[in-house]
């Protein structure tokens, strides 16, 4: 049971299942046995709504390469059903680090910056569950503690994060609710 | 009552249904084998040469069947697999998966039978009738599925994938049926009816009723065998198996 | 942020197809140019008599527009699924049923119009004359929106499967064939003088069944593909 402000850590070896899990938390794949609740109702029976709150953000960046960076968000956005402000999209880039890119295509992006290219969705993001597979690989330090405090303002707001890392981050000052997966 | 609905849904369980199918199949192969005997006794010496067609028409006694099956096979297929995609059972999947070769191999042998009845009675090996082209088409369907379902790697993705295809198949079936048949007439080719038989002898008539339910209780027995293989492969991870096995 | 309605994301996702295609025009392409060899095989299988072709060139223009139509529907989910897209798409808010429409839309006037409008050129190295040309254009019209929407069945069915395309291919054939009796028989029905309205209305049926139910089957088919 995780309530609002509150996060999620989901910790385990390889290949134990944390993917799979956070896959079935989204309603991508089948749960065996149990349910998956928001708000206390099944998610099967309230598919658009649980939707429209969730942010999931896996170990593919879902960028379209022959695209720019901003034609991207923008997309993004729009699957969301807003669209951003103007100056909206190059604000959230700076603040991750890729300022200026926005209208790069992202085939001529660096691996890490497509990456940071994707949790930038994060911050365009509406959702009040954000569920992150492994977000901080491949970060650099800096890269780390602007996700975390993103993650940090997100949960102070009410929002609410399912994460696996390999790495123990602090998020903020809020420790977080510990689920270890044993195979 | 009570007692009695339980115990149906007990076998929606693979392992019940294992030792159910392994109970009923030899009942249902011991009635295949007498009703072939019968049915193909009756075809080759009761029933009477047909005053237009002479011996050859015999062949009708395998062909009818067979393609009745073919068809009958696929709706029953297409049934277990919107059963399996509706409430997400695991046997549906594996009955569909277990009867699609048998539908398979119906469809091909109505074929051929279709044509070595063709031959003698109209001198060619293939004619481009209503009726034998839907059948092709249907054996397409069969191969269709039988790909799909051998080019995906876990087999409950397979089943949910082949069972959205035997659906939209079945919803098909209709539509080319009226589509061939109707680019049959427009092209004025052979309509040739092969049932076309308003004459049959009652003998006829029955040798054709019991080769159909003989063709029936082979289908049924050859699924209920080889789901029992497929329950064996798909489940061996669990306990019953490794038991079931030593 | 403004809030979009259905109509703006539909756009949204229609406007992202067209935006790859004209900067992966090859892909565009090759369709359309794998139509025009293919129908120039059958006169080179046939010989050029001049009554052969004229018989033949509804068929045979239809059965190249469905082969050409089947090669570029490979592409339709493949890249999105391969980058994870697709299962942004369908975890977003936005229907997935929607989002399949404007697919299967873009890969009509992405593909199919091209070979609506080359059609025509076709038709006359086979020998069809004005009217039949003109029957033949509304036929691929009405027949090639449906030929997108069921193929995007296909298409969702073998996302990530080993060998896609031939068994994509051998999946939705027997499926086009309604729609391949009814296009291609209409010329025919036309100059022997049975009048092609009736080929265009069942034409025109099979579109609007297929609109109907083939987003469905492909959203289920998305979903099971992602699982």
């Amino acid at each position: 049971m995780l309530e609002a402000g509150r996060w999620l850590y989901v910790a385990g070896a390889n290949g134990v299942g944390k993917t799979s899990l956070l896959r079935m938390v989204c309603g991508l794949a089948p749960v065996e046995s149990g349910q998956i609740l928001w708000n206390d109702q099944p998610i099967q029976s309230q598919r658009d709504a649980y939707r429209q709150d969730l942010c999931y953000l896996g170990h593919l960046n879902a960028l379209q390469e022959s695209m720019t960076v901003n034609e991207n968000l923008v997309f993004t956005a729009a699957l969301g059903g807003v669209a951003p402000e103007p100056g909206q999209i190059d604000s959230v880039l700076a603040h991750f680090g890729v300022g200026g890119r926005g209208e790069q295509l992202v085939r001529h992006l660096s691996q890490g910056q497509k990456r940071r290219v994707a949790l930038s969705r994060l911050a365009l993001s509406q959702a009040r569950l954000w569920v992150l597979d492994e977000p901080f690989v491949a970060m650099d330090e800096a890269g780390v503690r602007m996700l975390a405090d993103l993650i940090a303002a997100h949960l102070a707001k009410g929002g609410l994060t399912v994460l696996t890392s390999h790495q123990q981050v602090p998020i903020g000052n809020m420790p977080p609710q510990m689920l270890e997966l044993r195979a | 009552m009570n007692t009695r609905v339980i115990h149906w849904f007990k076998f929606a369980s693979p392992q019940n249904f294992y030792v159910l199918a392994g109970r009923m199949w030899p009942w249902f192969a011991t009635l295949a084998a007498l009703l072939t005997a019968v049915g193909l006794w009756i075809s080759f010496f009761v029933a009477p040469t047909d005053a237009q067609q002479g011996e050859g028409y015999r062949i009708i006694f395998v062909h009818v069947p067979t393609s009745q099956m073919s068809m009958f096979i696929y709706l029953v297929m297409a049934a277990w697999a919107g059963f399996g995609l509706a409430f997400n059972t695991r046997l549906s999947g594996m009955m569909a998966s277990a009867l699609a070769p048998t539908g398979a191999l119906f469809a091909f042998l109505s074929l051929v039978t279709g044509a070595l009845w063709g031959k003698p009675m109209w001198g060619a090996w293939w004619v481009w009738d209503a009726r034998l082209t839907s059948e092709l088409i249907l054996l397409f369907l069969y191969l269709g599925f039988l790909a799909l379902q051998a080019s995906i790697d876990d087999p409950r993705r397979a089943d949910k994938a082949c069972a959205v295809l035997a659906l939209v198949g079945v919803v098909n079936v209709p539509i080319i049926y009226f589509s061939v048949k109707w680019w049959n007439t427009l092209h004025q080719g052979a309509s040739v009816s092969l049932t076309r038989s308003p004459t049959m002898a009652s003998t006829m008539l029955w040798g054709m009723l019991i080769m159909v339910v003989a063709c029936w209780m082979y289908a049924i027995t050859i699924a209920l065998l080889r789901v029992r293989n497929i329950i064996l492969e798909r489940e061996r991870h669990t306990e019953w198996v490794k038991h079931a096995l030593e | 942020m403004k809030k979009l309605g259905l109509a703006s994301v539909m756009l949204a996702l229609l406007r992202r197809e067209f935006a790859v295609a004209l900067r992966q025009k090859g892909e565009v392409l090759t369709p359309l140019v794998f139509f025009v060899v293919i129908a120039s095989l059958f006169p080179l299988g046939v010989g050029p008599e001049s009554a052969l072709l004229l018989r033949m060139a509804p068929g045979v223009l239809w059965v190249s527009a469905l082969l050409a139509a089947m090669l570029s529907l490979q592409r339709l989910f493949a890249t999105d699924y391969i980058d994870g897209s697709l299962e942004q798409m369908a975890l977003s808010g936005t229907p997935l049923g929607l989002l399949v429409v404007a697919k299967a839309l873009s890969h009509f006037l992405l593909s199919g119009l091209p070979l609506v409008l080359m059609a025509p050129v076709l038709g006359l190295q086979f020998g069809l004359d004005g009217r039949a040309l003109g029957i033949l254009m509304l036929t691929l019209l009405l027949g090639t929106p449906t030929l997108s929407l069921i193929g995007s069945i296909g298409a969702a069915l073998t996302l990530g499967v080993r060998g896609a395309g031939v068994l994509l291919s051998l999946l939705i054939l027997p499926l086009y064939i309604p729609v391949l009796i009814f296009g291609a028989g209409a010329v025919e029905a036309d100059a022997a003088g049975l009048g092609f309205g009736g080929h265009l209305s069942l034409l025109a049926a099979l579109l609007v069944l297929s609109a109907f139910f083939a987003p469905l089957a492909t959203t289920t088919a998305l979903r099971i593909s992602l699982e």
